[in-house]
Formats: C-alpha cells, sequence, structure tokens
C-alpha cells in the first residue's frame, strides 16, 4: 500500500503518527505529493493524506486511514471509540478547521481563533476528567487519542490556545507530545516551522462554514437569528413601553470639561499627528476617526468625556521641510497646523480641544517631569559619536547626511539606509558624507547626550502593567508589542538631539540641545489639556477618578505603553496612566501602501474634493477599520458598501419606515398593537443592541457598526413580511396591523438614528430632524430599545438620505489617485477597457499633466533637492503615461532604454 | 429524515426486539441511545455500528480489514457530507464523485453490501427523489446503486420508491 502525505497538511499528523502500528503486516510506502496534487481519481477537490489500499482502492478520510492501520494491528472496533471518531469528524474537525484559517491564514489571534473551538476543548477535558482515565477510551494511548491529538496538536502546540483550566486536557496533551511517534509525525509534517509549515496548504483549502456559522468575512451574511427565552421577551417589551420617560435627564454641557467626583470620567486622546505631512486615510482611522467614534459614543452613554488631540510639531522632520519650503520652522507648523485642523473639521471629528505641542506650557511640563526624573536619579549622561557640520555650525541628523554607501557603493545613500541594498547604515560609517544643506564634509565629533534609565524603571513599568493590563480593554496587538519589549529587556533610551527646533533641556551644558520628540511627544497630551483649562491637573493627576484611553496604530504602542509611563512614574508626581490602549493594524491602500511621494492614495485633503460627503467616508473607514488584522481600502469596495450597505440596507429602511408614517398615517405616528411577531422582533433588536454596547464599551468599532446594520436588515425584512403598504388598504384589522408594522419600523429607525450617531453624525442628526425626534432621545443611548416615537408623535418631512455612487465616478477618482488598476499593463485587453475613457476624463488628465510639468519647472529653476525632482518627475512620467493610454496613443518607449 | 427515525428503520431491518428509545441533542439534532448498560452512545453511525453488533450481523461492518476501513470511511462520509451543510452546487460535487467512485462497482465497499450503502441511501434518498430524469442519467453508476440498494429486501421500508428509465433518453448529452 501507498500512503501520499503533503508537507503542511495538518492530516499528516495523526496518520504518520499512526502507521508505525502497521510496521511488520504490510508494505507501507510513502510518497510526498503537492498540496494540490489529485490523487484520488474519483475526488473532485484535492485531499491528502490519502492510502491507496493493495486491492486498488482508496482511503482518503484521514480518520480512516488511522482506523485502517490500528486494525492491522490486531484492534477490535469498539462504541466508545467509534463515538469519539464520529464526534471527531463532524464537531471538532469543523470548528479546529475554522480556528486554523482564521490563525494561520488571516493571521487572526486571541478570542477570534480560541471561540470556534472552546466548546469541543472543553468537552474533551470534561470527559477525561469525569471517567479518570489518562486516555480517552481508557487507560491506554488508543486510536481516538491519536486521531484527536493530530487534529489538536497544529492549535494546543501553541499554549494560548490551551485554556488553563482545561487541567485534563493538558495532560492529556502532554503525554502524547511526549510519544516518539508523535514527535517524530510533528518533526515531518512542520519541519520545525511550527504551525506556519500549515499556511501553503490551509491557504488553499476552501473555506468550510462552520456549524455556528460565525466565520469571520468582510461580508454580513444572513445573520441566524438566536433563540428567545420567554425572559428575554418579557423584560424587552416591559422596557420598551416605558418609553421617553425611562431616559436619564440630559447633563448639562460644562465648559470646561472637568472630571466629577462619583461619575464615570473618560479622558480620550488620538495619537498626535505629526505636522509635516498632510494625514492620509489610515492615519485618520488609525487614530482621530477611531478616537471620535468612541468619544461620541461615551458622550451618548453621558459619561463625563473629554476628547483631545493635536499636531506634534517639533524634531527633525520640521526643520528639514521648513528648508524645503523655505520657511521658518514656525511658519511650517503654523501651515500645516491649519491644514490638519480644517481637515479634521471636514471628517466632524468632535475634539473639545485641537491643541499644538509648540506652547510654552509644553515646555513648562517636559522640563517640570525632566527635572524631577533628574533629581530622583533616573536620567543618565553618555557620549555619542556624531557628525557636525562646521560650516552650518550643527551636529547632522541622520537625513541630513548623504555619502557613498559602505556595503554596496551606491552614491547617495542615506544616513540611515541605503536605499540601493537596503542595509541599516550607522551615519558616520558612510563614505565620503555630505551635508546635504551645504553639501560641505561633516566631521565626527562627539557629543554629550542625556538617557533615560528605563532598566532602573522597568520593575515599577511590570507592577504596573500587571495592575492595569489583566481585565482591561487593551488591544491584544498592544499586549503582545509591549510583552516582547519587556521580554527583550529595556535599554536606556537617548532623550536629547543636537537641534534648535524643541523643547530646551533645562540643564547646564546642555543648552544648544532639545529634547528628542518621542519623549516630549506624548507629554504634548498634558499640555494641550493645560491649554485648554488651567485645571488640567484634574485629569492628568487624578489616576483614581479618569478613565484614560488612548487610540493609535500599533507603531505608537511602545511610547504610549511603556516610555511615557516610565516616565510618569519615574518622576513621582500621581500621573494619570493609560487604562485602554486601544491600537489599530494598518490599513492599506488597494494593494499596496499609501505613498506620499508615490502620490498613491488618498490624503484627508483630498477626500473632500471627490465629491463624496464626509459621513460615506467616515462610514467606509470604520467598515474595514483595521482591527485585529491590516485591511485595505478599496475603491471598488466602497461603491460596493455604499451601494448595498447604505443605501440598500440602512437607508432603505429609515426612508421606507418614515414614508409610510407620511404617507399612510399624515405624518403623525399611528397606534402599535403588538403581537406576538413583534415583541420578537422587539426582543432581536433590543439583543443587537445590548450586542452594540458591549462592543463599543471595548473599542471594538468595526464589529458594533455590524450591528446597525443587522437591525437594519431585520427591519427590512419586517416590512418585506408584514406589508403595510398592502394591508393599509384592506379591512380594520388589516389597517391597525400597517399602523403596527409602521410604527414599530419608525421607532427602530429613530433607534438606528442614535446609534448611528458615532459613525455617521450628519446623516444621524439628518434622520432626526425628518422623524422629529426629542432632543433627549437623541442625545441619550439606553441600553434597552424604547419606544422614542409614542402614537400620535409628528413627524417631519422624509428624503433620501444616502447616493448612488456609480462605477465610471469611481473608476475616475480610482485613476486620479493611482494605485493598483492604473498600473500599465502591456495587455490590449486593458488597454481598450482604457481608450474607452470618456473626453472628460483625458481632459482631467491633460490638466494633471500641465500642473505637474509647472512643479518640475519650477523645482529645476529653484535648484531644489534632486531626489524631490526626481519624485516629480516621475509622477509626470506616470501621468504622461495615462494620458496617452486614455487618448488610445501607443505608448512611447523611455529614450535610451531598450522595451522589455 | 431525522436521525432518530433512521435508527427506528435500521432497527425493523435488522429485526432488533424491544425498540430503542432515541432522544437528540444539539442542533444538528445528533442521536442519543442509552444502552442497557446505563452508558449512552452519541452519533448516527456509532449507534448504527453498535445495533448491528447487537444484530449479530457484524458482516455488515465489512469482511476483511480493509473493507472495515472502507465502510467506516463511507459512513463518516455520511455524517460529514451528505449531512453537512449543502447547497446546490455541493450536492452536485458529491454525486459526481460519488457516481465516478461508483464506477465498475456494486455496493461501496465493490462486492459486499454493507450497512454503509444502507446509511448512504437513507442519507441521499432526500436528494434524489428530486433529481430530474436528465440528472438520473447523468449520474448513472449513483443511479444503478442506488436503485439497486432501494430494492434491496426490507431496506426501502415506508420511503418512496425512485424511478430509474432504463432506456437513455439523453444519450447525447455526454
Amino acid at each position: 500500500m501507498r500512503l501520499f502525505v503533503s508537507e503542511g497538511a495538518p492530516g499528516s499528523l495523526p496518520v504518520l503518527a499512526a502507521a508505525g502500528r502497521a510496521q511488520g503486516k504490510a508494505e507501507l510506502l510513502i510518497s510526498t505529493v503537492g498540496p494540490e496534487e489529485c490523487v484520488v481519481p474519483f475526488l473532485t477537490r484535492p485531499k491528502v493524506p490519502v492510502l491507496q489500499l493493495d486491492n486498488g482502492n482508496y482511503l482518503f478520510s484521514t480518520t480512516a486511514i488511522c482506523r485502517y492501520f490500528f486494525l492491522l494491528s490486531g484492534w477490535e472496533q469498539d462504541d466508545l471509540t467509534n463515538q469519539w471518531l464520529e464526534w471527531e469528524a463532524t464537531e471538532l474537525q469543523p470548528a479546529v478547521s475554522a480556528a486554523l484559517y482564521c490563525l494561520v491564514v488571516q493571521g487572526k489571534k486571541g478570542e477570534d481563533v480560541l471561540g470556534s473551538v472552546r466548546r469541543a476543548l472543553t468537552h474533551i477535558d470534561h470527559s477525561l476528567s469525569r471517567r479518570s482515565c489518562p486516555f480517552l477510551t481508557g487507560e491506554t494511548e488508543s486510536l481516538a487519542d491519536i486521531v484527536l491529538w493530530g487534529a489538536l496538536y497544529p492549535l494546543l502546540q501553541d499554549a494560548a490556545y490551551l485554556p488553563e483550566e482545561l487541567g485534563a486536557l493538558h495532560s492529556w496533551f502532554q503525554t502524547l507530545n511526549s510519544q516518539e511517534p508523535c514527535q517524530q509525525a510533528v518533526e515531518t509534517v512542520l519541519k520545525q516551522h511550527g504551525i506556519l509549515a500549515l499556511r501553503p496548504y490551509l491557504q488553499k483549502q476552501p473555506q468550510l462554514s462552520s456549524p455556528e456559522g460565525k466565520l469571520v468575512s468582510n461580508d454580513p451574511e444572513e445573520e441566524e437569528l438566536a433563540t428567545l427565552s420567554e425572559e428575554d421577551i418579557a423584560m424587552a417589551v416591559s422596557a420598551w413601553e416605558k418609553g421617553l420617560g425611562s431616559l436619564p435627564t440630559l447633563r448639562p454641557q460644562q465648559n470646561p470639561v472637568l472630571p466629577v467626583a462619583g461619575e464615570r470620567n473618560v479622558l480620550i486622546t488620538s495619537a498626535l499627528p505629526y505636522v509635516n505631512n498632510v494625514p492620509h486615510l489610515g492615519n485618520i482611522i488609525g487614530c482621530v476617526l477611531s478616537a471620535d467614534v468612541f468619544a461620541r459614543y461615551s458622550r451618548l452613554r453621558q459619561w463625563n468625556t473629554l476628547y483631545l488631540c493635536g499636531t506634534d510639531e517639533y524634531g527633525t522632520a520640521t526643520e528639514t521641510k521648513a528648508m524645503e519650503e523655505g520657511l521658518t520652522p514656525q511658519e511650517i507648523c503654523d501651515k500645516y497646523y491649519a491644514i490638519h485642523a480644517s481637515i479634521y473639521r471636514w471628517f466632524n471629528i468632535s475634539f473639545d480641544t485641537f491643541g499644538r505641542t509648540t506652547t510654552p506650557q509644553q515646555t513648562k511640563i517636559t522640563q517640570d517631569i525632566f527635572q524631577r526624573l533628574y533629581e530622583r536619579g533616573f536620567v543618565l549622561q553618555d557620549t555619542v559619536e556624531q557628525l557636525r557640520c562646521e560650516r552650518c555650525a550643527r551636529f547632522l541628523a541622520d537625513r541630513f547626511v548623504e555619502g557613498v554607501c559602505p556595503f554596496c557603493g551606491y552614491e547617495e545613500a542615506r544616513g540611515d539606509q541605503c536605499d540601493k541594498c537596503g542595509k541599516l547604515i550607522n551615519a558616520t560609517e558612510l563614505k565620503k558624507p555630505q551635508c546635504k544643506v551645504c553639501r560641505s564634509c561633516p566631521v565626527v565629533r562627539s557629543s554629550r547626550h542625556l538617557f533615560l534609565d528605563l532598566p532602573k524603571l522597568e520593575e515599577r513599568l511590570e507592577r504596573w502593567l500587571e495592575k492595569t493590563v489583566p481585565g482591561s480593554d487593551w488591544t491584544p496587538n498592544a499586549r503582545f508589542i509591549i510583552r516582547s519589549w519587556l521580554r527583550d529587556g529595556l535599554k536606556p533610551r537617548c532623550i536629547t538631539r543636537d537641534l534648535k527646533w524643541g523643547t530646551p533641556v533645562p540643564l547646564e551644558g546642555f543648552e544648544d540641545k532639545v529634547f528628542y520628540v518621542w519623549f516630549d511627544a506624548t507629554i504634548g497630551y498634558l499640555s494641550i489639556t493645560a491649554n485648554y483649562t488651567d485645571q488640567w491637573e484634574k485629569w492628568w493627576k487624578n489616576p483614581e477618578q479618569v478613565d484614560l484611553y488612548q487610540f493609535m496604530a500599533k507603531d505608537n504602542v511602545p511610547f504610549h505603553g511603556l516610555v511615557f509611563p516610565c516616565t510618569a512614574l519615574g518622576a513621582e508626581d500621581n500621573y494619570t496612566l493609560v487604562s485602554h490602549l486601544i491600537a489599530t493594524e494598518y490599513l492599506n491602500y488597494e494593494d499596496g501602501k499609501f505613498s506620499k511621494s508615490r502620490g498613491v492614495g488618498v490624503f484627508g485633503d483630498m477626500a473632500q474634493d471627490t465629491g463624496i460627503p464626509a459621513d460615506i467616508w467616515r462610514f467606509y473607514l470604520l467598515y474595514i477599520r483595521p482591527e485585529g488584522q491590516d485591511s485595505a481600502f478599496s475603491w471598488t469596495d466602497l461603491l460596493l458598501k455604499n451601494n448595498s450597505e447604505l443605501l440598500n440596507n440602512l437607508g432603505n429602511f429609515i426612508n421606507r419606515a418614515g414614508m409610510f408614517v407620511s404617507k399612510f398615517f399624515g405624518g403623525c405616528v399611528p397606534e402599535m398593537v403588538l403581537t406576538s411577531d413583534d415583541q420578537r422582533l422587539l426582543t432581536h433588536v433590543t439583543l443587537e443592541l445590548q450586542h452594540y454596547h458591549q462592543l463599543l464599551e471595548k473599542a471594538r468599532i468595526r464589529d458594533a457598526l455590524r450591528s446597525i446594520l443587522t437591525i437594519s436588515r431585520h427591519g427590512n425584512q419586517y416590512i418585506q413580511v408584514n406589508e403595510p403598504w398592502k394591508r393599509i388598504k384592506g379591512n380594520e384589522a388589516d389597517r391597525q396591523r400597517a399602523g403596527t408594522v409602521t410604527g414599530m419600523a419608525v421607532n427602530i429607525a429613530a433607534l438606528l438614528s442614535v446609534m448611528l450617531q458615532p459613525y455617521m453624525p450628519t446623516v444621524s442628526a439628518t434622520i432626526q430632524a425628518q422623524l422629529q425626534l426629542s432632543l433627549p432621545a437623541c442625545s441619550v443611548l439606553p441600553t434597552n430599545f424604547l419606544c422614542t416615537l409614542p402614537a400620535g408623535h409628528q413627524i417631519g418631512t422624509v428624503s433620501p438620505l444616502f447616493q448612488k455612487l456609480e462605477n465610471d465616478q469611481i473608476e475616475s477618482l480610482r485613476q486620479h489617485f493611482g494605485g493598483g488598476q492604473v498600473k500599465v499593463s502591456p495587455k490590449p485587453a486593458v488597454e481598450e477597457a482604457v481608450t474607452t475613457a470618456g473626453s472628460q476624463q483625458i481632459q482631467m488628465l491633460m490638466d494633471e499633466v500641465t500642473k505637474q510639468g509647472n512643479i518640475v519647472r519650477e523645482l529645476k529653476a529653484q535648484k531644489a533637492d534632486k531626489n524631490q525632482i526626481a519624485a516629480e518627475v516621475a509622477k509626470l512620467l506616470d501621468l504622461k503615461k495615462q494620458l496617452a493610454l486614455a487618448e488610445g496613443k501607443p505608448l512611447e518607449a523611455p529614450k535610451g532604454k531598450k522595451k522589455k | 429524515m431525522a436521525a432518530a427515525g433512521e435508527l427506528t428503520l435500521l432497527e425493523k431491518w435488522l429485526v432488533l426486539q424491544g425498540g430503542h428509545k432515541y432522544s437528540v441533542q444539539g442542533k444538528q439534532q445528533v442521536p442519543v441511545l442509552q444502552t442497557n448498560n446505563g452508558l449512552s452512545l452519541t452519533g448516527l453511525t456509532t449507534i448504527a455500528a453498535h445495533l448491528v453488533k447487537q444484530a449479530n450481523k457484524e458482516y455488515l461492518l465489512g469482511y476483511t480489514t480493509e473493507e472495515k476501513a472502507i465502510v467506516q470511511q463511507w459512513l463518516e462520509y455520511r455524517v460529514t457530507r451528505v449531512d453537512g451543510p449543502c447547497g446546490k452546487e455541493e450536492v452536485r460535487t458529491l454525486l459526481k464523485n460519488l457516481n465516478s467512485y461508483l464506477e465498475g462497482k456494486v455496493y461501496l465497499t465493490g462486492y459486499n453490501f454493507t450497512l454503509a450503502d444502507v446509511l448512504l441511501y437513507y442519507g441521499l434518498h432526500y436528494f434524489i427523489v428530486d433529481l430530474t430524469v436528465q440528472e438520473k442519467e447523468k449520474y448513472l453508476n449513483m443511479s444503478c446503486w442506488f436503485c439497486h440498494i432501494q430494492h434491496y429486501p426490507g431496506i426501502r421500508q415506508h420511503l418512496s420508491h425512485v424511478i430509474f428509465i432504463k432506456n437513455r433518453l439523453y444519450a447525447n448529452a455526454h
């Protein structure tokens, strides 16, 4: 007989572990095949492992192969083993496959992975401990043990997915792991690559839907309705009946917002955007927009909320930019601060204050914290070798030096990295270094610097983390990053720089130095608050009363979760430290990265020019928020989500509900007499609302948005099934039914308008104006679904909320902003598609070419930086290419170079 | 057909005395049998194999070692693929695979009638009833097998008799 296995196919684990049983009974040949090879002639999809029997028949089931090996060794089939194997095939296998797919292919972690298998793991653990046998079917290892071990090994080998409380499962798993055949199987299949060895195989597998239907996908499927208990229904109905009266009284608006004893005080910060550039969509979703949703939600919960942000303005990058644009650093900051502020205003970000770091308060607070650290012995001094330009009379930051790469000889290597060979360079190792400003040769000088003694603070930090992180809403990636930094051990970090544009160091001998940005940027939150209110310490030196939520992209985690807490703990001034650190992954653009220099991607200021309203941008960015894994912005997907979710689902439902009230009932909400069907709907909506609350309390912003869409889907279905437009023409009972359905629907619409407020504030306000929803009902989101539009309530004029996005509109935007689809391809099919471009688009491209041509000419006239000119020229060439394609002209071959 | 009902049919065919009572478990309605020694057995194929042994008809689980493994493989196929979440596309794939497997075979193991044939017949009946004449002809090997099993003494019981036409109507189709 011949066994076919494939590297990285999980089924090979139990099969190889069981193969030893057949030894001496039959000759076994083992062949390795590719994961896509169709070994079994009668199966449509490739399947490995497979055992070809001597009579020519095939065993394509992993379990059947193992069973066969055991049968050969003289084992007899028994009921208990059969039961375990059937359970493995029907329950365990789908759950494990879903978990592995999540973990290995989609790169998810934690509960996303564990969630689908937890029940199965608990079942095994209970069976083991109830029978108090070391193995599944008794005192000795048997077929069932091998098959289940093989199914579970890829997942459980990572201790994170073997819950500690499952003690019996734990020791069973360890016992099997230590068996020689199992160890050998692991060695052969995973080849010491761990679970990643399974990736090529799993990627090729069709994703089976799990029995729970809980597989994560970007598109919501038909949700299966939860089963409702009588209790759930009774509670939902009684809450509904209480109506408006049960709303709490509104908090009076405070100015400034200050913490109040006995209340929940929520302080929200979003990472400070760096001032020298226009933020792109990834920056916006990573910090300000995510924090804004949470801040708005927090206010809807009537929590005492302060949301602040500002621009981070000090540092080398600002100085560079200033030199490029021929302005002073201060002028650069003023210019870009205004750009940032206007972009966020357009996106409707509800800051209580949007400040900046170049203020006297920043100097005062930073210097105070530094003094305290210095007095307490947490600051070290050391000498660093650096390049200094004598002509400019200053030390050169890495990006101010250029020279010959010491590794590959490339002429224009930068001070930190060579663009040609990609190796990291220490600026002092560059051959023939040149000051980028004056082109003279810098010399190596030593310079004294200050270091924050992180190793000395490490123990305090760990104690604080132990107290803070468990049970908090720190995102898994943040926990992971901090853990890995601590595992590698903290090292002293330099906190000063030889620059002018920064917070001065208040220490003798350091007068010509400033603090390094990452030391004082996080202090920016404090100084921005201090500029907002002189009572800023009520927020920042009040850890008992204040809940601090900090939003950022994952690259900022070390500064917020480690460096700033160390600084604050060392300063010993009772600072408020982060309680919940919410970090996103990265957002990509189409199939690449956002790139300012290559002109790829949508940047904050351009979003306004697309003609797509801010709320649609907010919706789509939040819908694809990189929560738990990287995600990508895609124009096609934006169009799809707008047209399917907003227009056809949410907009359609809310509009229909309102229209029925206007058309059939003269704009007056009709009497509602709830049948048991209505009560069930009411309960489903209530449960979904509570789910929304649970998710948002944990800042799972993207997932909570799905709840809104689910409710409106329920609503649409409800209207579709009950057909009020038909019943309104029927008899008395029918008309009453039409009234109840319409009344329920419009109340759901009112609820949705409030749930939507954190995500789409303008649309939310529009709905509320159309429905004439009362102020308290607009301002508070209770945990139950209440009747906020009682019978007799008069609504306003109803009109559609969303516009359809058209294909050609999106296509021209995609062309305009660059990205995957415009890559020039020699395939005629693509050219044909582009030649049909409208004259409007050609005109647009021509304008672009002219504009870009002027930029290049201007730069050349100014004798600007070579790299910068090159980048602009590249853009120009690309535009010309697009234009040529759009006009249907053949491409000109670049001069002097052969076409491939 | 609910799994418990199917087991009752099997019992009748095996001529077992006493008539067991089945409960079901979970959303998938997995059957559970309380055995005489106080233990319970869960799962369709597990219980079916148990009943076969009770009736002293162990040959239905396969004569040779190879057959035993093949029978269990098709029983697993029954509960994972035939009972799994089935879209139209999946059913078509399943019938296609089964059809090409059955080429040149009388029963699933080849020449011996086994429990695998019985349970696959019960599981598929629901789909086969709805096939068009053309489809039945397309999956010719499968149709022959199915027709053969439904005429095996005592198997069909109250299930409807599926008509297969012997002369080929769509000869040009393939």
